[in-house]
């Protein structure tokens, strides 16, 4: 909303403060300054001349004339000027040599076209007036010569654009910001819609409200006799421009400067294109209206018309049809007022992609009782301006409405805010608002809740939100407020009142919470240990497209090929929620590479969603006046997807670096495992690994990653067609694993271990198995077999050819044994060994290298 | 053969002692290394060096010339010990320092063999945030970032025609009748906390949220917020502004300068924005003739977050009777706290997940 200053000290009685002072006060109450704009302040030395000469220059490409006019100084000026719409003896603004025109533009007396010239005739759109620029600025006959322009045509304003809460539609009008400027400065407040209204004799144009739930207030008067060449006068269509506007002609004109000055959108007919009664009511099936934008549009059985015998006249509250819309001939106008519901409007105009500064209005809810006055303010500026003939007559037809009723204890608002406000001052304050407020609980009002006639909300509602006390009041709000309907809508009027800045600021003591759960522990030390092991952290979106099914090679049955699709994509090339985190992650993998970061390893931590089989299709929506049921949240619950939260790895280039301590080494298979077990012992869980051939990855080079039983992701190599379909560097290598899981069977506490004080003692053995033998296996039986006393065992050589046969290889292992209770004699560590020894032997075949 | 004459034990005397020590303190100094001093050790101090065989002679001598001549020789030998002791120090002194010079290595030279990776800024604020609540006794709560709309909007006083339930607005999944939609606040799960959890309700809540919004410096469809959510008997507005001006200062630091801005919310009655006197030109860019302000866009103030006092419609929505509890919420924008925070400038920077823009975060913000 832009608010002219000027505009608004008609209707409050502001002290003389800047606009910024007004601005801050009004965005402290709860109206947010935008932006202030300032005009005419630079502007000086424009004067009111006369043209006394004209003299037409030839030779140049557009005519051309060099002007003597007066000035009401000791010498007429010599003017040149590129325009021709006036004549000698018209009077017009002219700024003098050493003057000022708006945006600091100097104005000197300087040679052009040949001749000099001392100064400029100004347009309007050079005085910053408007976008009239088809010609200069002539002003009416008897205007004082040599008068300062500036005053004459009140230049000097600002502008206060404000932010309007979609709450408060009555601070979309000079009214109701005025109101709030009043209130906050403490000066008077001139309404500008208390009018007295004649008493009307007759109807006006026939009508009737044929939906009551569309409309509940149309109001229609006439004005006869208007002279269509009537032009807006310039007060008007400068504060129509400042205001955001354009001025379009003296009848339209009227209407806008009548919603921005009150609020209320008005809306004029050409009389001569009405076709008997005015009917409002809802569209038709098939129906079509063209509007004022030249667009022709089909109406849904949902939006609000008003209507005439030949068919709709114009989309209710958002647009006019071009039909009966005012011409340049038209003499005699209809001028329409009405109060149409507010969620019918913004229905509508949000069907229609149709925002208007009337639906605008309507949907933010207008004052039901402006429609008679606002009517009557129109049909008397037009006859004021346009020389038309008001008509005595008046079409009122409304839907019985009684307004609500709110009853809180006087001590409410002051329990909200935590401090507190005399009965004084909060009746005071609601007073300010415009509410009519009485003492004690009024018996209407059913156990202090809204209106029982349940036009806000229902009684069951009403009463869960009734507030009771000793002290009651009852607070009927104003027509403009229909924001107003619970007790803390009034708390809330109070509180913003009193000011926000003057509450107190007080720390409440919370009752010992119990910190953060395991899960969110373990998710952080996840994120940290992947990031001091070499992987950055991406946050990346969870939009993919089936493409990625296929660029992952998933086959047609593919769990992860069921994904959850927007109705509403941003892009229709991604419509899909991610089953997988490693789209996202080998994308900007790819981009950092593309940007010179071909050494990359990257992480992220994030929810995949798996729709669930047999999912209801829909999530029911419940009401809202009581807690639904567990059945009821049940219900919800069962159609949402599964959303486990996974962490994933991908990495590319050298893992560790080359440098000048010689060769680094590349990033693998091996990483991407290792990554799985860095992950897996942050939540103190062993991972089984095994061989497995699982999309995207590698078949000769994916591991499969278990808890106990219980599949919890893959990594290794991605398949090379992978790498080629995305693009990615060679030999990049991935982990994706399920955190949900590990977070499920995380251990407890950890046990705290015996540290034996006996020496250890120290075996190796060399075991000759066939090389498809996976080494967990070895490894396990060696582990099985060793017993108790084993400490540790590690691989410390890998071994394959000549010495060991064809299809075998040698695994060397170090076994250290060590006991809790003695020192371990060289026949009990052997025998320990060969114990492991004789299990991998059964087990997988191992046979002990003879060295 | 001449006469053996006891008292005439030539390597006694007075001068050809003092010969011995003078002959081996040369030789001791004039050994340039450890060697040549082992090899002077032993042909003046060893077993069978002058002195060694002079002190051997002494046992023939007449009791009375025994003392004085046990004394001379006593005498020399420890010279020569002492000189033997201060070479073999200076020598080995001098040894350490040749091989430590000679060990010298250029402790400038990189070893950034395995570089390490860092955690996202928008990750570690979000925990950053959780920690200064977990300290006012607030618990970390949770919900799918998958939402029933029931849950998203109804729960939380949006009515069906807000303008926020359409398409322009909101993803929604399967169909835009399904009741299902990415949550587009993290206020849902203030309406999980209140029916899941016991009375009173402290918790605060990161997470993911996303809105219809191309990707550009100051958008993006899937950014994060953090809802913040307390639920007990007696709070007021008072408490609201007292926990914001407290999270304000942990997280810029004291000094700063808080606003509370009447403000509109469904989900709450009273509303509130909070604003923060812009840290840059601490609000003097507002006021007219200063220069502007790219930060605050010359308003002087930075809109961090919007709150309020829990609407009792929403209350009664999770069966809380709203005559005995009361609370508050409130809502802030992680990228635009990391925006302000860090001077990070394009949303774009956050999302593309270039490693140039996180690495300098490290572990923790």
């Amino acid at each position: 909303m832009k608010v002219p200053l000027s505009w608004l000290r008609e209707y409050a009685d502001l002290p003389a403060v800047t606009a910024h002072e007004v601005a801050d006060k009004l965005t402290a109450a709860g109206l947010k300054l935008e932006a202030i704009t300032s005009h005419g302040h630079d502007v000086k030395n424009v004067v009111v001349g006369e043209v006394l000469e004209i003299e037409e220059l030839t030779g140049f490409k557009k005519p051309i004339r060099h002007c003597r006019v007066d000035t009401a100084e000791a010498e007429p000026r010599m003017i040149v000027c590129g325009a021709t719409n006036f004549v000698v003896g018209d009077r017009v603004p002219v700024v003098l040599p050493g003057g000022v025109l708006p945006g600091g533009f100097e104005v000197g007396a300087r040679k052009t076209y040949g001749r000099m010239s001392e100064g400029m005739i100004c347009s309007e759109r050079e005085l910053g007036l408007g976008e009239d620029h088809n010609g200069i600025m002539v002003l009416p006959a008897g205007t004082p010569l040599g008068a300062d322009v500036v005053e004459l045509l009140q230049l000097r304003d600002d502008v206060i654009e404000l932010e309007i809460t979609p709450d408060i539609g009555y601070a979309l009008s000079i009214r109701g910001v005025a109101r709030e400027a009043a209130t906050a400065f403490g000066v008077a407040f001139r309404d500008p819609a208390d009018v007295e209204l004649p008493a009307a004799t007759g109807p006006a144009w026939p009508a009737s409200i044929a939906d009551p739930t569309a409309c509940d207030r149309f109001v229609l008067r006439e004005a006869t006799g208007f002279d269509p060449a009537a032009e807006s006068p310039l007060w008007m269509r400068v504060r129509l421009t400042r205001a955001g506007m354009r001025p379009v002609s003296l009848a339209v004109d009227v209407t806008n400067y009548l919603m921005l000055e009150l609020g209320q959108p008005l809306h004029a007919f050409d009389r001569a294109k009405l076709t008997g009664e005015i009917v409002v009511r809802r569209a038709a099936p098939g129906e079509r209206l063209e509007t004022l934008d030249h667009v022709v549009r089909e109406l849904d059985p949902d939006d609000i018309l008003i209507t005439d015998q030949s068919g709709p006249l114009s989309l209710a509250g958002t647009m006019g049809g071009l039909q009966t819309e005012i011409s340049a001939d038209t003499t005699d106008i209809v001028v329409e007022a009405a109060h149409f519901s507010a969620t019918g409007i913004s229905r509508g105009s949000r069907r229609h992609g149709l925002v208007s500064e009337s639906s605008k209005r309507f949907e933010r809810g207008v004052d039901r009782e402006l429609p008679l006055v606002a009517s009557w303010k129109a049909v008397r500026m037009l006859a004021e301006l346009g020389g038309a003939t008001v008509q005595p007559g008046l079409t009122h037809t409304e839907i019985e409405v009684s307004p609500p009723r709110i009853a809180i204890p006087a001590s409410h608002p002051g329990a909200v805010a935590g401090v507190p406000y005399t009965t004084e001052t909060v009746v005071a304050r609601l007073e300010q608002v415009g509410c009519v407020v009485t003492d004690g609980a009024d018996p209407a009002v059913r156990r202090g809740g809204v209106d029982p006639t349940g036009v806000v909300t229902g009684g069951e509602l009403a009463a869960k939100l009734a507030v009771t006390g000793d002290d009651m009041i009852t607070v009927t709000p104003p027509s403009w407020r229909p924001d107003l309907t619970d007790p803390n809508d009034l708390a809330e009027e109070v509180i913003r009142l009193e000011g926000y800045e003057n509450l107190p600021s007080v720390l409440p003591s919370a009752p010992a919470g119990a910190g953060l759960t395991e899960g969110q522990r373990l998710r952080r030390r996840v994120g940290r240990a992947l990031a001091e092991g070499g992987y950055v952290e991406v946050l990346s979106y969870p939009f993919i497209s089936s493409a990625d099914f296929d660029r992952l090679l998933l086959p047609a049955d593919d769990a992860r090929r069921s994904a959850m699709r927007l109705a509403n994509p941003l892009s229709e090339d991604e419509p899909l929620l991610r089953t997988t985190l490693l789209p996202g992650l080998l994308k900007t993998l790819v981009r950092n590479a593309g940007r010179g970061f071909t050494d990359v390893a990257l992480f992220e931590t994030g929810s995949v969603y798996r729709p669930r089989e047999d999912a209801p299709e829909a999530a029911p929506v419940f009401g809202v006046e009581r807690r639904p049921t567990e059945e009821e949240l049940a219900s919800i619950e069962a159609a949402l997807p599964d959303q486990p939260l996974r962490v994933a790895v991908v990495l590319a280039g050298e893992f560790e670096r080359s440098g000048w301590w010689g060769a680094g080494r590349a990033a693998s298979w091996a990483d991407a495992v290792q990554a799985a077990r860095l992950v897996a012992g942050e939540a103190r869980v062993e991972l089984s690994i095994s061989a497995d051939q699982h999309e995207p990855w590698h078949p000769g080079r994916c591991a499969a990653l278990y808890v106990g039983d219980t599949l919890v992701g893959h990594a290794g190599e991605l398949h090379p067609r992978v790498i080629e379909a995305y693009g990615l560097p060679p030999r990049t290598a991935a982990m994706e694993l399920e955190l949900s899981r590990l977070e499920s069977v995380m251990p407890g506490p950890v046990e705290t271990p015996a540290v034996s004080a006996y020496p250890v003692a120290t075996q190796d053995v060399a075991l000759i198995v066939p090389d498809f033998t996976p080494v967990a296996d070895v490894e396990a039986a060696l582990r099985d077999g060793a017993g108790e006393l084993l400490e540790s065992i590690r691989l410390f050589d890998v071994y394959a050819g000549e010495q060991v046969g064809e299809g075998n290889k040698s695994l060397a292992y170090t076994m250290r044994f060590r006991a809790s209770d003695r020192t371990l004699t060289v026949e009990e560590t052997t025998a320990a060994r060969d114990a492991a020894v004789a299990v991998a032997a059964d087990r997988v075949g191992a046979q002990l290298r003879s060295s | 053969m001449s006469d053996y004459d006891p008292v005439e034990v030539t390597p006694l005397h007075a001068d050809e002692v003092s010969r011995m020590e003078a002959d081996a303190i040369a030789a001791i100094k004039a050994a340039g290394d450890l060697d040549a001093l082992k090899q002077a050790r032993l042909a003046h101090a060893g077993d069978r060096s002058p002195i060694a065989l002079a002190n051997r002679e002494i046992g023939a001598l007449p009791p009375a010339a025994r003392a004085e001549a046990g004394k001379r020789v006593g005498s020399a030998r420890r010279a020569i010990n002492e000189a033997l002791a201060a070479r073999q120090a200076e020598l080995e002194a001098e040894r350490d320092a040749r091989v430590l010079v000679e060990e010298t290595v250029d402790v400038t030279l990189p070893w950034d063999r395995r570089p390490r990776g860092a955690r996202h800024p928008l990750t570690t604020l979000q925990e950053r945030i959780a920690d200064a609540f977990v300290a006012m006794g607030y618990e970390v709560a949770e919900g799918p970032d998958l939402e029933g709309e029931w849950f998203n909007f109804d729960a939380l006083n949006i009515a069906k025609d807000h303008p926020a339930r359409s398409e322009h607005d909101t993803f929604f999944v399967g169909s835009t009748d399904s009741g299902m939609v990415l949550r587009t606040q993290t206020s849902p799960v203030q309406i999980r906390a209140l029916l899941q959890r016991e009375l009173p309700v402290y918790v605060i809540s990161p997470g993911k949220t996303f809105r219809t919004d191309e990707l550009d410096a100051t958008h993006t469809p899937v950014f994060h917020q953090t809802e913040g959510l307390a639920i007990d008997e007696g709070l007021t507005m008072a408490h609201l502004k007292g926990t914001l001006d407290r999270f304000a200062e942990v997280m810029f630091g004291k000094g700063i300068t808080t606003r509370f801005r009447p403000n509109y919310f469904p989900f709450t009655e009273p509303s509130a924005e909070m604003d923060l006197k812009c840290f840059v030109c601490r609000g003097a860019s507002a006021v007219p003739g200063n220069p502007p302000c790219r930060t605050c866009k010359s308003e002087g103030w930075i809109e961090w977050g919007g709150c309020g006092m829990v609407n009792p419609r929403v209350l009664i929505a999770c069966g809380v009777d709203p005559a005995r509890y009361s609370g508050f919420a409130f809502g802030m924008g992680i990228e635009r706290t990391l925006m302000f925070r860090h001077n990070a400038e394009d949303m774009r920077d956050m999302v593309e997940g270039d490693v140039r823009f996180t690495l300098p975060f490290g572990m923790e913000i």
